[in-house]
């Protein structure tokens, strides 16, 4: 049986590489990426405590479930996003898309 | 050190040097393929977990359907000449951040004591989990399908040319 904070530790560890990726790169894509990362997290995290620490009702379980459902949804509507923006600006990168920036 | 252990510190392995790989690297598509190796990683710790369904939609909808999506984006929207410069100049302040967080979220983790933890991890059959899902859950399921296809227009919507482009 492996420990319950096992889970927990890795997935505070996928968690924080997805955010450093979210903080740290330039390009929309690969901030989509990193996005991706913390989900995965996240889902991990639900799922553990659901089957460690109420295995009757596992809602964590159902959670997770619509974490990759939003996911799915939300990568969509990115990509259409990224799309729009290499159409107008030629670049996918974030820092140029700065026309509502005070 | 149980077998069980064995398979997790592999598994858990091979997710954060996938996960390092996407945030590190410095060719986009190098970034997305780590992606597919870490997210597959994670499909086996929902196995570890034992949620098998979980896992088998982990490998159909992110192994899959997403990863396709975000190589579409970037074949779509790829630059002449490569950028030399994949991080921006908050680089060092991610770090940080990121840093501090994963600090002091271990340091929480391990220092919590779980109340009611289980010693026998109870596999969840897809028959109770659809019992679960389509009886108590129905509702929300029913809005999910709905935010799907509401991303779904929207994204066509977004992403349709207009006339003159």
């Amino acid at each position: 049986m492996i420990p319950l904070n096992n889970f927990l530790v890795l997935s505070t560890i996928l968690f924080s590489l997805g955010m450093y990726g979210v903080l740290a790169r330039r390009s929309a894509v690969m901030i989509l990426m990193s996005v991706e990362l913390m989900l995965q997290a996240v889902s991990i995290n639900f799922i553990a405590f659901a089957v460690y620490l109420s295995p009757e009702q596992f809602t964590g379980l159902i959670f997770a479930i619509f974490v990759i459902t939003v996911a799915a949804a939300e990568v969509g509507l990115a990509l259409a996003i990224i799309l729009r923006l290499y159409r107008n600006k030629a670049t996918a990168n974030v820092d140029e898309a700065d026309t509502m920036k005070w | 050190m149980t077998y069980e252990e064995v398979i997790f510190y592999v598994v858990a392995a091979v997710t954060v040097i996938g996960g390092l790989g996407v945030v590190l690297s410095r060719n986009i598509v190098h970034s997305a393929l780590f992606l597919i190796l870490s997210l597959l990683a994670v499909a086996g710790v929902f196995v570890l977990l034992a949620a098998e369904f979980l896992a088998i939609v982990q490998v159909l909808i992110y192994g899959g359907a997403v990863t396709i999506l975000i190589l579409f984006a970037m074949m779509l929207t790829r630059v002449r000449d490569l950028p030399t410069q994949v991080d921006g100049p908050q680089k060092p302040v991610a770090f940080l951040v990121a840093g501090a967080f994963l600090g002091t979220s271990i340091l929480a983790v391990t220092s919590t004591t779980w109340p009611g933890q289980t010693d026998k991890i109870h596999v969840i059959s897809f028959q109770e989990l659809g019992n679960v899902l389509f009886r108590n859950w129905a509702i929300p399921f029913e809005v999910a399908s709905l935010v799907l296809m509401v991303a779904l227009i929207g994204a066509i919507i977004l992403a349709r040319a207009e006339e003159g482009e």
